[in-house]
């Protein structure tokens, strides 16, 4: 058993252990390699933040994630790119039949997207600044230093702005996040924990760990034998000869998504006839938490109020959706589901379990969450707009929205897999042809059957249905980014320059 | 009730005509790997007693794997295989295929070998080239095309209808509100625009069958336990000794090879499977497969035959089959939701019946007294089942938009229809599923 202490939170970037929720100013520079040698230089000194505690806590920080092809400029071989996933190779953007699959279609569509919408159009670089406020501008000059500019071509500075601890449309962002068990200590034995837990092993968000599998994530692994170059990086724990590129390292999604903040609360508005209580309800039914952030499942611990909750909850006492409809957004985000249907009582009730016996025909629908956990770091972008003037019929027109991101072992089974099997899709645990009512697109289903609705299960009887529902999310722009660990940022500095602009 | 059957037409295709009948076969298809329903070669959509249908070239792409066991790959001749899943039996579902499509039929097959042409026997041809197969799944005994679609159509009538009077009436109403809905749905029926047909009369030369089935084959069973344990005992040793010494293949299939087989997915709800690959050296593992896929065949015949396999409830139809003077097998499935969510399922729900299963095929990851680990080694799982994958030229579904889960929901929305619930809170849950 390790010690949270013997833990290498010194190669870490430190975004993977904390938010910086103390540091509001933020600037997420997109950048392209325009001088590979100049850029490695410009990194071997740049003062990017490890994940080990300060005190005082810092008042800046600086993360760096790279593209493929940013990696492929700086002269990553191919052997050790070909280490990568298929997804973070091709790119989010990069195959139509992925496009499809995570719901950028119609005016999602990669074409229309502002950055990283095609191939040439992917950064290479994504640099993330953070300060406390107004310590921003400093903080830039302090990391350009002297070859930053002939190094890189800045492509786009993304909009950020701190609006509060919450997301345009008004509700708390990010309190449900995976507690990352650091030391190992709970076993991902499906025999020892078959109920939803929000300890998650540090294999899902950090390369070169075990996962909830109890296995290892592929990523690149170097012969040192072959590459003298990689003796500064660490051994790759399940391959000892070798080491571990991936060690340490995480991929970062990042995807740019516009939120329609007075299209929401006006449509809002209309259907509830006007009355600000019954807007606010069905605006918490279709986000799964009220206003303040308070979960809307039963109270059923005497004493405790169900704001006090937060994220320590599960819908296994809601399983129609009564108090938190099945379609709502956080629901399908993380839907708190454990590798059983429900608990086993002894072995043979386990086995009856197993064998898919004594289930309603409803139950049962939705995966193990465990195995699908994002580590969410977003920040909001454009001005703050309460709901009360967002509903005016001359509500201040702006670009508003959310730099969504999330650090994440294995992109296709987290990341996709949440896109599509839970936010994207119109069956989700059984619901009828809707989509996720506030991430998701309103295209029809092939049968050309629509898919614009949301449905609130209802205990008297019928479901109560809102209809015609506008888009209010759009993609603008994403990617699929790796986030090393230090001593792989050490090794990519050290790349010769002779292999620099290696062929993709 | 009326028996689901299946049929696979099997030929190999002649030297020179793979590409022209890839073109053939596409031109079927308005998506890449989606039959148009009224395609002019055969238009799967005039015949109301097919579920689902597929064309496939089965190629051995993974072919050379089995040198990993010091085995020569045996040769492997491109094979077009013509799968169907129907209502009733295949006698007469092959002669409505041939008054409808006979010309189009006769085109595809034309490029395989031992069809001499227009002179054929169509027929017989047909009758001949069709295999069966190990075991086979089927969602729902019993459900016809038929029925699901007029189960749909209720389902769709009932929804519109009860939002249009759900505040009218009240909605904790709900016995004054069922009385509305059945009502309106006896107008709509004498209208004609709604139809729900009563179910066909049981064939009973089937009903015996399926009786001699369940009790026969437990019976066998019985009589041979005391040899059977003896052998079962010497089979797991030597299953964990092989399972110990077995290469394990950890080979990452290529992107050209997954775009290719990606491009024909998430299109509906439902997408297609077909997989191919070869059964591993040795009659312990022959002999541990066909066991295996006996006693699948039998629980998926008589007990998994309402909604669910195992923990699954989104697989339509699958089946198992030995190709090659059982050499090889070839699976195939209709599931709902993505490919990664169907690897989900399966890793993390009926792994154990996977790794039972699979653990006899060439590159499948190593398993532990063959219910253990497999496909719970994640990468090694998702890489073989992959890289084992074959496009689908042509796939047909005959209700795009409705999941397995959807179909189950609309069959109770008709029992409430026909059968009065007995109390509010069982009438509320019938409303709560329209």
């Amino acid at each position: 058993m390790k010690e949270s202490s013997d833990f290498e939170f010194d190669d870490l970037q430190g975004l993977l252990r904390f938010g910086y929720g103390k540091l509001t100013d933020t600037s997420f520079l997109l950048l392209n390699i325009v001088n590979a040698d100049l850029a490695k230089k410009w990194l071997e000194t740049a003062p990017i933040s490890s994940a080990l505690t300060q005190d005082p806590p810092p008042e800046t920080a600086l993360q760096i994630a790279f593209s493929v092809e940013g990696l492929r400029a700086l002269g990553l071989e191919e052997s050790v790119v070909e280490g990568f996933s298929d997804e973070f190779i091709v790119g989010m953007a990069g195959d139509e039949s992925r496009s499809r699959r995570l719901g950028d279609v119609g005016s999602n569509a990669p074409q229309q997207w502002k950055w990283g919408g095609h191939a040439a159009q992917v950064p290479h670089v994504l640099l993330l600044l953070y300060a406390t406020k107004g310590g921003l501008d400093a903080w830039q000059k302090t990391i350009e230093g002297e070859h930053f500019s002939n190094a890189f071509e800045l492509l786009q500075e993304l909009p950020t702005l701190y609006i509060g601890d919450i997301e345009p449309f008004g509700f708390p962002d990010s309190i449900s996040q995976p507690t990352v068990d650091w030391m190992q200590r709970q076993s991902t034995d499906t025999h020892e924990r078959d109920r939803y837990s929000n300890l998650l092993a540090p294999g899902e968000i950090v390369l070169g760990y075990r996962n909830e599998y109890g296995q290892y994530t592929a990523r690149p692994l170097i012969d040192p034998r072959k590459d003298k170059f990689a003796t500064v990086l660490p051994g790759a724990e399940d391959d000892l000869p070798l080491k571990d590129f991936g060690r340490n390292g995480t991929y970062l999604v990042l995807r740019q998504l516009s939120q329609d903040v007075p299209g929401f609360w006006q449509f809002l508005d209309q259907v509830a006839d006007h009355i600000p209580e019954k807007r606010e309800q069905l605006a918490a039914a279709m986000v799964g938490r009220e206003l303040d952030g308070t979960p809307l499942v039963p109270a059923h611990i005497p004493g405790i109020s169900r704001k006090e909750y937060e994220n320590d909850f599960t819908y296994d006492q809601d399983p129609k959706g009564n108090y938190c409809p099945l379609g709502a957004h956080v629901r399908r985000s993380n839907p708190r589901t454990g590798d059983l249907p429900t608990s086993a009582c002894g072995p043979v009730d386990r086995l009856i379990k197993i064998l898919g016996f004594g289930q309603r025909p409803d139950e049962d629908l939705i995966a193990s969450s465990r195995f699908h956990r994002l580590l969410r770091r977003g920040r909001t972008y454009g001005p703050a707009l309460a709901p009360k003037d967002a509903i005016e019929r001359h509500a201040p027109v702006a670009e508003r929205g959310i730099q969504f991101i999330c650090l994440v072992g294995n992109i296709s089974r987290q990341f996709e897999f949440v896109q599509n099997a839970w936010t994207m899709n119109s069956k989700f645990d059984g619901v009828q042809d809707e989509k996720d009512p506030m991430l998701g697109n309103r295209e029809p289903l092939m049968s050309g059957e629509s898919t614009d609705h949301f449905n609130s299960p209802d205990p008297a009887g019928p479901m109560r249905t809102t209809c015609h529902l506008p888009q209010f999310v759009t993609t603008l722009g994403g990617g699929y980014f790796f986030m090393p660990g230090l001593r792989a940022l050490k090794y990519i500095s050290a790349l010769p320059a002779n292999r620099t602009g290696s062929p993709s | 009730m009326t028996p689901q059957s299946s049929f696979m037409i099997v030929a190999a295709v002649r030297d020179g005509q793979l590409k022209d009948l890839h073109a053939l076969l596409a031109s079927m298809n308005n998506l890449p790997g989606h039959a148009d329903p009224n395609n002019k070669l055969i238009p799967f959509g005039k015949f109301d007693r097919l579920h689902f249908a597929r064309f496939v070239i089965i190629e051995a792409r993974t072919a050379q794997e089995i040198r990993a066991f010091g085995v020569t790959p045996r040769p492997w001749q491109p094979t077009l295989a013509f799968l169907g899943d129907i209502d009733g039996d295949m006698q007469t579902f092959f002669l409505e295929l041939i008054e409808r499509a006979e010309p189009g039929l006769k085109k595809v097959f034309s490029h395989c070998e031992g069809f001499s042409g227009e002179n054929q026997d169509l027929l017989g041809w047909m009758k001949a080239n069709n295999i069966n197969a190990s075991a086979t799944y089927v969602n729902w005994i019993g459900r016809t095309v038929r029925q699901i679609h007029e189960e749909a159509a209720l389902h769709r009538s009932l929804s519109t209808y009860l939002q249009k009077t759900a505040d009218d009436v009240g909605r904790e109403n709900v016995r004054a509100l069922r009385q509305k809905l059945l009502s309106y749905v006896e107008m709509e029926k004498y209208k004609g625009r709604l139809t729900l047909t009563p179910p066909e009369p049981t064939p009973p030369e089937w009903k015996m069958r399926n009786l001699l089935h369940m009790i026969g084959i437990p019976l066998i069973l019985l009589l041979l336990s005391p040899l059977l344990l003896v052998i079962a005992l010497i089979f797991a040793l030597r299953l964990r000794m092989l399972e110990r010494s077995d290469p394990e293949l950890f080979i990452r299939p290529s992107r050209e090879h997954l775009a290719e087989l990606t491009v024909q997915e998430d299109r509906d709800v439902s997408n297609q499977y077909s997989v191919f690959g070869d059964v591993k050296p040795g009659v312990v593992r022959l002999l541990t497969f066909k066991f295996v896929l006996l006693v699948t065949d039998y629980f998926a015949r008589h007990i998994y035959n309402h909604g669910f396999l195992a923990r699954i409830k989104t697989i339509h139809f699958a089946r198992w089959v030995f190709m090659d003077n059982n050499h090889r097998v070839f699976f195939a499935s209709n599931y709902d939701g993505s490919h990664e969510s169907y690897m989900d399922d399966f890793i993390n729900k009926v792994g154990w019946g996977l790794n039972l299963t699979f653990t006899n095929g060439v590159g499948y990851p190593t398993t532990r007294w063959i219910i253990k680990e497999g496909a719970n080694r994640e990468h090694a799982f998702k890489y073989t089942q992959r890289r084992h994958q074959i496009p689908t030229e042509v796939w047909y579904k005959a209700y795009p938009g409705l999941t397995a889960v959807d179909l189950a929901r609309n069959s109770r929305i008709r029992q409430g229809v026909e059968i009065r619930q007995s109390n509010d809170a069982e009438i509320r849950e019938w409303l709560s599923l329209i």
